[in-house]
């Protein structure tokens, strides 16, 4: 299950380029764009509308 | 006085944005009090102790985003079309790019992703952060309000699937030279950290970069990875990794003291990874890593000393002084005694930095136990009222019970400057002491927020004749977004003795403290 060969995929990260899905604050994703680094920023909404229960009824749907 | 209120259902915007709103539409003219928000019960609560209870308010949503306004006449028109103006602003100069709508969109708009940061709210961040490893993406959990449980589940599947999980509650990475969340911009170099500790990582991390090294890598794995319920499993992996790291020389770990079996399970592994290694458990006797023949660091500052001392083949030995000349500090320890009256004795440490904050108290112990504090040694120091001070205080604003509601204070300061303000009046104060963080997250001019308390304490001590003295330290480098030099060069003009490290700091108000007791 750990990464290809003997490196493991923590260093496989170590040797590789940056790239950032941000989901939260947008500050964050500002900071990262300002230094030049690959970020994508989520637009994120609360699922089922904010319901909690409908939210863990449709993540047990969806077998999560 | 009129209270208006505005509901749009169904918009979520994240809370850092509406804080930073708040504050704007608060300066507007004939404004009392507002708050802009999402319907949470949190926010609702909030709204209800601002004076804004609105009927209304009980059936918002915690999707829904609302406006609350009470001011000396309607001026809801005017309110909304500012908050619209700052909206559509924010949202145009922070990212003017796609932003897909969930975590899927975004990893096929863009499948060589590999992290993801998360700052959601605790409820909705588990679910999230285990949709990204099931995707075999690394994760940074920003969020607090995940259970113990949900915590080591996703750390269990993480180190299934050989990913990085730092977090949740972690607030600081860098990894490869990218500062992730709040972090500071240091040199490159050979040494790699694994820290549970925010701000305790991040001045280790700064005062490297003074000491003319750098770091390799800075893992953060959040404040209960070290408890027997998690077993410390991502620091673990983080030793292993930066084991591997052929660019990593040197190991710094940095965490409150561990439960022992896993101090045990822990420091073996630095031993097996074979590199020179300094461990900081904070506050702990060290002996037993010296047992794993490893170099213990007794503050943030001598773990950052001896770790390039390592690097550089120096002697290792122990950094607890203050770096400036003797004589110039007896005479400042001299001439601010001097000006302080008999009653005033106390101390009272303003802390952004939870660590910083662990760190001023555990120094300061050694000459009196009578520290009180939101986070005491022992429970007979806990404050009774963490809003009110009692004789030495020093408090951690960045606890849980100050956020309740609110940003944290290295981004949103409003608490603390209203904090000082009420200290400056207390004739018993001699010093106040403050950390002062900056770096990318933390707010722009942290210290031209807190400028209005420490000019104003000046004005009551022209017009007294007495009042208290200031002590600082900023954690950054030169590199920084806020620039080290430009923030301490604010601390010095309005009168701050400026020391080096937070270490350095606590140690000069032990100093004037002895000299007047």
């Amino acid at each position: 299950m750990e990464g290809s060969g003997s490196m493991g995929k923590i260093n496989e990260l170590f040797a590789s380029e940056i790239k950032v899905i941000n989901m939260g604050l947008v500050s964050f994703a500002k900071d990262l764009k300002e230094q030049k680094i690959n970020v994508i920023h989520v637009d994120w909404k609360p699922p089922a509308g904010g319901n909690q229960k409908m939210a863990s009824l449709l993540a047990k749907l969806k077998g999560k | 006085m009129s209270l208006g209120l505005e509901v749009r259902k169904g918009a979520y915007y994240d809370s850092v944005t509406l804080m930073r709103i708040s504050k704007e539409v608060k300066k507007m003219d004939g404004i009392q009090e507002v708050l802009v928000g999402m319907g949470t019960e949190l926010n609702k609560e909030l709204a209800d102790n601002l004076g804004l209870c609105h009927g209304g308010i009980k059936d918002v949503g915690p999707s829904d985003f609302f406006i609350a306004v009470l001011s000396d006449e309607d001026r809801m028109e005017a309110v909304v079309k500012k908050v619209d103006e700052l909206l559509n602003k924010k949202q145009e100069s922070d990212m003017g790019d796609y932003t897909p709508p969930t975590l899927e969109s975004a990893l096929r708009h863009e499948p060589s992703s590999n992290m993801v940061l998360i700052s959601l709210p605790g409820r909705y961040a588990f679910y999230e952060a285990k949709k990204a490893l099931e995707e075999g993406l690394h994760v940074m959990l920003f969020s607090d309000n995940v259970t113990l449980e949900e915590e080591k589940e996703l750390k269990d599947l993480a180190k299934e699937k050989g990913l990085l999980m730092m977090g949740p509650d972690c607030g600081t990475a860098i990894i490869n030279h990218v500062p992730l969340a709040f972090a500071n911009v240091i040199s490159k170099g050979p040494i790699g950290i694994v820290g549970a500790s925010g701000t305790g990582t991040q001045e280790v991390s700064v005062l490297i970069d003074k000491l003319g090294s750098g770091i390799s890598q800075v893992i953060g794995t959040g404040g209960r990875d070290l408890k027997k319920e998690i077993g410390g499993t991502m620091m673990i992996e983080g030793i292993r990794a930066l084991a591997k790291d052929p660019e990593t020389k040197v190991i710094v770990l940095i965490s409150k003291p561990p439960d022992p079996e896993i101090a045990e399970v822990v420091l073996g592994e630095v031993q097996r990874s074979g590199k020179p290694a300094v461990i900081n458990f904070i506050g702990s006797d060290g002996q037993l890593i010296h047992q794993y023949g490893l170099v213990p660091g007794w503050t943030l500052e001598d773990t950052a000393s001896k770790a390039v001392a390592l690097v550089k083949g120096f002697e290792i030995k122990d950094t607890l002084g203050i770096s400036q000349p003797e004589k110039e500090i007896e005479d400042l320890v001299a001439q601010t005694a001097a000006g302080l009256r008999s009653n005033q004795k106390y101390l009272r440490g303003l802390y952004t930095g939870g660590t910083l904050c662990d760190e001023a108290i555990k120094l300061i112990s050694s000459m009196t136990k009578d520290v009180y504090s939101n986070i005491p040694m022992s429970s007979e120091y806990l404050l009774e009222n963490i809003h009110q001070s009692y004789k030495h205080t020093c408090i951690d604003l960045g606890d849980d019970d100050f956020t309740v509601g609110r940003a944290h204070p290295m981004i949103d300061p409003t608490y603390r400057l209203e904090r000082l303000m009420r200290e400056i009046e207390d004739d018993e104060v001699a010093l106040i002491l403050m950390d002062f963080v900056i770096g990318y997250g933390a707010h722009p001019d942290p210290v031209g927020e807190m400028l209005p308390g420490i000019e104003k304490a000046q004005d009551i001590k022209q017009k007294k004749g007495f009042g208290p003295c200031f002590i600082a330290s900023v954690c950054g480098t030169d590199k920084d977004p806020q620039s080290l030099e430009d923030q301490e060069e604010k601390l010095r003009k309005a009168g701050v003795a400026v020391m080096p490290s937070n270490a350095q700091a606590v140690r000069l108000a032990m100093k004037i403290l002895e000299a007047i007791s």
